[in-house]
Formats: C-alpha cells, sequence, structure tokens
C-alpha cells in the first residue's frame, strides 16, 4: 500500500512536469492552429541556460530566472522568424518547419556544448515523511509547483483580458480580429508563455535527474505532447489531465520489474489506444468538419 | 512522360552496376555507397506515397524499416542456423519476402486508427509507433541479441547493390502504376480533399489502408536489405531523426514528386557520406592536423551536416508555402524558366494576335467574368438575382 502511494505521488510529480510541457503545446496549438515540434527542444535551451548560470554563478534560482527569459526569447524569435510567414499555408508545412526548428536546436547546442553530458550538482533535498509515508522533498516541491503554475495559468486564461483575448483567438480568429484583438499579439504571447512553462518543467526535470544533453527535451518534448494528444489538443484542462495520467502511468510502468524496460512502449501504447477509443483526445471538442 | 525518366535513369544506373560489377568489381566504400542510395530511394519513394499523394504525414517510416531489419535479421541467422547447405540467396529471397509482410501488417495495423484521425493526430500515432518498435526490439528478453545489436549474416559486397537496384525498380514499377491508376487519382483526390472525395464515392478507407500498408511493404524491404549490409543491426538506427532524415528527402524533392523524391534521395546520402568521411579525408590530407581550426571542424561536421539540413528544410519549405512569396514563386519558377527559353525560339513571325490567350485551364472566376459581360444588371439571366432570389 505504502508503496503504491509512493508510486502514485512520483507520478503525480512527473505528471506535473509533463503537463507544464503539455500546457505549451496545447496552448500553441489552441491559438494558432500548429504542432510546436520545436517545444521540447525550448526546454533544452532553457535547460542549458540553466547549467551555465549554474557553474558559474552556483546560485540555481538565479539559473532559473536567466533560463525563462532565455526560453520566452528564443519561443518568441521562433515564432517570429519561422512560423509567421508561413501563417495560412498549409499545417503540413508548418510541421515540417517545426520539426526543422527543433533539429536546428539540438545541432546547435551539440555544436555549442558538445554532445557529452553535463552534470550540475545541485543541492540534493532529503525525504519526508508524512501519514508514515516516506516522499522525496523535491517531488513534493515539484508537484506543489505545477499545482500552483495550473492554477495560476487557469485563473489568467479565465479572468484577464489577455486571456480573454487568448480564448477568443482560439475559438475564432477572424471574429477575434474583428473584435480588435491584435491576433499576432496574442499569439507571440501565447509562445512566450509556454516557452517560459518549458523552461520552469525544465528546471525540475533537471535537477531530478542533473544530465543535460542536446537530445534532453527530445523525449519528455514527445511525451508531454502525447499527453497533449490525449487530453485532447487545444483544450487546457485536458493538458493538464493527459500529462498528470502520462506520468502517473509510466511511474507505475517503471515500479515494476517485468515492464520497466518496456516503459516507453507502454506510454505510447496508452496514447495509440486512447486516440482509438476517442479520437479527439479525453476532452477534446469533436468537430465536424464543413464543407 | 516523368515516371519513364525515373526508369531510364534508375535503369542504366542498374546496368552500370551490373558491367562494374562483372568488371573488376567496386571497392568497399563504393559498395556501401550503392546501397544506402538505393535503400534510401526505396524509403524516400514509398514515404512520398503516404506524405506526397495520400497527403498524411507519418513520422515513423524508420519503425517499419525497424520490424523489416529485426525480423528480416533475426529468420536470416535462424535459417542459416537450421538450414546449412540452403543458398544464401534463397534465404535471402525468403527473409525479403517475410521482413517486408510483417512490416506491411504493421503498416496496416497503423493504417487502422490513421481511419479515424487526422493530420496531427496521425503524425503522432506514427511516431509513438516508432518509439513503440525500437523499445520492443531493444527489450525483448535477449531474443534480438543483447539491447537489441542483432548479429545478422551478409552477402556479398558485390552482389548487394544490383539486388537492392533491382528492388529500387520493383519500388518504382508499384508506386509509379499505382499513382498513375484510377487508384492513384483517388489517392490524391483524397489528399485534396476527403470529404469531396467521399462523396464522389471513392472508398477512402480502403485506399487509406492500401497506400499505408504499400508504403510499410517497401520500408520493410529497405529494413532486410540494411540488415544485410551490416554486421550487426541496432535500434538507435532506426530512431526518430532517421524517420526526419527521409522525410527530408520527400520534401526537398518536392511534395508529390517521384523523381523528386529520387534525386533528393541520392543527394542527401551522397552529401552524408561526403561530408561525414570524405570531407574528413580531404582534410586530413592537405591540412597539419594540429592546426586547431580544422580539428574542430573536423569533429563537428556531422552537426554542421544536421544543421545544413535543418536550415534547408526550414528555407525550403517557407519559401514554397509562405503566402507572401507567392508572386514571386509564380514569377520566377523552373518552369516558366523553361518555358521562357523555348518561347525565344519561336518565330515571332508565326505569332497571331488572334491566337486563344489561354494557356492554361482558366479559372472558374475567369470564366465568370467572360459569362457575365453581357449580362445587364437588370436582367433576369443575372445569376446573382436568381441566388438571391433562392435564399
Amino acid at each position: 500500500m505504502e508503496q503504491i502511494i509512493t508510486t502514485l505521488i512520483n507520478g503525480l510529480s512527473a505528471g506535473g512536469t509533463y503537463a507544464m510541457i503539455a500546457l505549451g503545446y496545447t496552448m500553441v496549438y489552441g491559438i494558432a492552429k500548429m504542432l510546436n515540434f520545436a517545444h521540447g527542444d525550448v526546454i533544452m535551451v532553457g535547460a542549458y541556460a540553466l547549467f551555465v548560470m549554474f557553474t558559474t554563478t552556483g546560485n540555481p534560482l538565479l539559473g532559473l530566472v536567466v533560463a525563462v527569459v532565455l526560453c520566452v526569447i528564443f519561443g518568441v524569435t521562433i515564432e517570429r522568424l519561422a512560423y509567421r510567414p508561413l501563417r495560412g499555408a498549409s499545417p503540413l508545412a508548418v510541421l515540417i518547419t517545426a520539426i526543422g526548428v527543433s533539429s536546428l536546436l539540438q545541432a546547435l547546442a551539440q555544436m555549442i556544448f558538445g554532445a557529452g553530458e553535463k552534470k550540475p550538482v545541485f543541492y540534493q533535498f532529503g525525504n519526508v515523511t508524512i501519514f508514515g509515508i516516506s516522499i522525496s522533498l523535491l517531488t513534493l516541491i515539484t508537484l506543489i509547483a505545477s499545482a500552483i503554475i495550473m492554477v495560476v495559468l487557469s485563473l489568467f486564461v479565465k479572468y484577464t483580458r489577455t486571456g480573454r483575448a487568448m480564448i477568443a483567438v482560439s475559438e475564432d480568429r477572424g471574429a477575434a480580429e474583428l473584435m480588435g484583438i491584435s491576433v499576432n499579439k496574442i499569439i507571440v504571447i501565447t509562445f512566450a508563455i509556454g516557452s517560459a512553462l518549458a523552461a520552469v518543467a525544465g528546471f525540475f526535470m533537471v535537477w531530478k535527474a542533473p544530465n543535460v544533453t542536446p537530445i534532453l527535451g527530445a523525449m519528455p518534448g514527445i511525451k508531454a505532447f502525447a499527453a497533449a494528444v490525449i487530453g485532447g489538443i487545444g483544450s487546457l484542462p485536458g493538458a493538464m489531465l493527459g500529462g498528470i495520467l502520462m506520468g502517473v502511468v509510466e511511474s507505475f510502468s517503471s515500479s515494476n520489474t517485468y515492464t520497466a524496460p518496456y516503459t516507453d512502449a507502454i506510454v505510447f501504447a496508452v496514447l495509440i489506444l486512447i486516440l482509438l477509443v476517442r479520437p479527439s483526445g479525453l476532452l477534446g471538442k469533436k468537430r465536424r468538419e464543413k464543407v | 512522360m516523368e515516371h519513364y525518366i525515373n526508369y531510364i535513369a534508375v535503369g542504366a544506373f542498374t546496368l552500370y552496376l551490373i558491367y562494374t560489377s562483372f568488371n573488376g568489381g567496386f571497392d568497399r566504400s563504393a559498395s556501401s555507397l550503392y546501397t544506402d542510395i538505393g535503400v534510401a530511394i526505396i524509403l524516400a519513394v514509398s514515404l512520398s506515397m503516404v506524405v506526397g499523394f495520400l497527403g498524411e504525414l507519418s513520422l515513423g517510416h524508420a519503425g517499419f524499416m525497424c520490424v523489416g531489419a529485426y525480423v528480416g535479421g533475426k529468420l536470416a541467422v535462424l535459417f542459416t542456423d537450421a538450414f546449412t547447405n540452403l543458398d544464401t540467396y534463397i534465404i535471402f529471397a525468403i527473409t525479403l519476402a517475410i521482413g517486408g509482410l510483417t512490416a506491411m501488417l504493421c503498416g496496416f495495423v497503423i493504417g487502422l486508427p490513421a481511419l479515424r484521425l487526422r493530420g496531427d493526430y496521425l503524425a503522432i500515432v506514427t511516431l509513438a509507433f516508432g518509439e513503440i518498435v525500437r523499445n520492443v526490439f531493444r527489450n525483448a528478453g535477449g531474443y534480438f541479441g543483447n539491447d537489441g545489436k542483432l548479429s545478422t549474416p551478409r552477402l556479398d559486397n558485390q552482389i548487394l547493390p544490383l539486388i537492392t537496384f533491382g528492388l529500387v525498380l520493383v519500388t518504382l514499377f508499384v508506386t509509379q502504376n499505382i499513382i498513375r491508376s484510377k487508384h492513384g487519382r483517388a489517392i490524391t483526390a483524397i489528399r485534396d480533399s476527403e470529404i469531396a472525395a467521399k462523396a464522389t464515392g471513392i472508398n477512402v478507407t480502403k485506399y487509406k489502408l492500401i497506400v499505408f500498408a504499400i508504403a510499410a511493404l517497401f520500408a520493410g524491404f529497405a529494413g532486410v536489405l540494411s540488415s544485410y549490409k551490416v554486421n550487426k543491426i541496432q535500434p538507435d538506427t532506426f530512431d526518430y531523426n532517421y524517420s526526419i532524415e527521409i522525410l527530408v528527402m520527400v520534401v526537398l524533392g518536392g511534395m508529390g514528386s517521384v523523381n523528386g523524391s529520387i534525386i533528393a534521395a541520392t543527394v542527401i546520402t551522397f552529401l552524408n557520406k561526403f561530408l561525414t568521411t570524405d570531407l574528413v579525408t580531404i582534410l586530413n590530407e592537405n591540412f597539419n592536423s594540429s592546426n586547431g581550426v580544422i580539428a574542430y571542424i573536423k569533429d563537428s561536421l556531422p552537426v554542421i551536416k544536421n544543421i545544413i539540413y535543418a536550415l534547408i528544410l526550414i528555407v525550403i519549405v517557407i519559401y514554397n508555402n509562405a503566402p507572401a512569396f507567392k508572386g514571386f514563386r509564380e514569377k520566377y519558377n523552373i518552369k516558366n524558366l523553361f518555358a521562357a527559353i523555348f518561347r525565344r525560339k519561336q518565330d515571332p513571325a508565326k505569332h497571331q494576335d488572334d491566337e486563344a490567350k489561354w494557356n492554361r485551364v482558366p479559372t472558374k472566376i475567369e470564366i465568370d467574368e467572360v459569362l457575365s459581360v453581357d449580362i445587364q444588371p437588370g436582367s433576369p439571366y443575372n445569376p446573382d438575382k436568381s441566388e438571391k432570389e433562392e435564399k
């Protein structure tokens, strides 16, 4: 029983990280109607920024701030240079460009920092015991931080002018433009928020497993993307649900000796099964195509 | 017309290979390069059927290749152990067939969600498939070697390029005939508008499954070939980046163009080898290796290659698709360039003014403009008026 609860909490914590990344995917999809394949590599940029700042100054929080700023700059620049010229082009073209940006970022990181692993040594948190269950403090911090971020983001989208403008753009871009909303500005804001979330998620990921490589963001990016698709891409609660589900499945799968080597396969099999039953994800809206 | 050029080019190259093979033979690196080019062409042409003609994005083409490589490779090992007196080429033929068919089955299974999913969702499913396959082969209880590193038998490197190019011809024959047949028209109709295709009575389900299965079959063939080329197959060869490289070939060659895919596959495979091995040799011969800059360039060549590919991909896609470049694209493209060259050769005296000005099929708007000239605003034949009344 204790084992199960520990696994569950670990899963929720990992799921919180996935959810933060998945939110970036889902917001960009909902508003710009494109899959930002390079989102995972923005995490990597943040992780390198954190690594460089941490090894030079020794202050991880300064590293986090720099990572967030740098990721926002990268996200917005990528949107401006690679995606904006293709606004209105076929979704396939945008997707392929995003894939190109992703491999460009990986190659540049490898060029600058080398392919080898960088291992920053962070302060190691101990365990805390709650109701007789011992949990790593870092896991708990990640869980709480991601919960707070998700609540704040939900409130932001629901109650601020910018947030409502984002909803308006995602529902009907043309009508939103007629209502005086600057669509380009909203898309830039979306990319900025998504990239900042990616930087925060990368911060927790690197702290948990201090292992910075050029392909650091690729696998979490793909998994978070899968999480966003499971929850129904374009839906904020869906991304949170999908991320947490993915984290829990992964955590339970890797805690079992027999299924542990197949964790990645199981996670993706869950994605395919859910899509077979609900083609637009768990909370996704079903869109009827009109002629 | 275009498809005959492909047969002629690939056929001529195959003849050249046969000639060289029986007159002195290739050296090792040439044999390896020719096999790689053949495998790349098979992969690019089969993926171009899915991406260019059916219009669905597949990010797991290397996954099908992985299935072919492991199933074919494992069977080859088993057969070689079990039937010691069986000819190597018969074993190759059997493993090729079974490896290809297994991959085809996987393509069929992946095609099933494709019926319910569209575009981006399908892309993630194919991506997931590629990752699952790799993960399973790596960990299948050591059955496929330790960590998925499976030692496989090899074919004579004088013969393998010939077989590869024979299969390239088969691939071209099958794909081009499908594309040019009534079925191919149905497939492109699905790409252009699925709803319209359905409305005209095209069985969308059937065609999507067929395309996915055939593309997977050829990717499986490519996998079996690659397993016969190397000593050991490794799951990391078939990762997501390899799928992307195949996609780059298709996009670079032009979506929906088989000749483009062939050219792009050849050029990229050649460049891969040139940048990672030949250029290093050239640098070693001509420069002092203690020169820091040269050493740095040498070490980072594989990375520079990736940067170049990524930039080419981004620039080409933006140039070909950006709405802002539309006018520029229509003004300066290869077709117009050729048209300009040939027009100059025409005798201006023969040009007639009353010749029909349309050298292309007029659009509906243009026809409407011409037809509506004689209709007065108040006329009962005015189409605008009658439409309004209907509403």
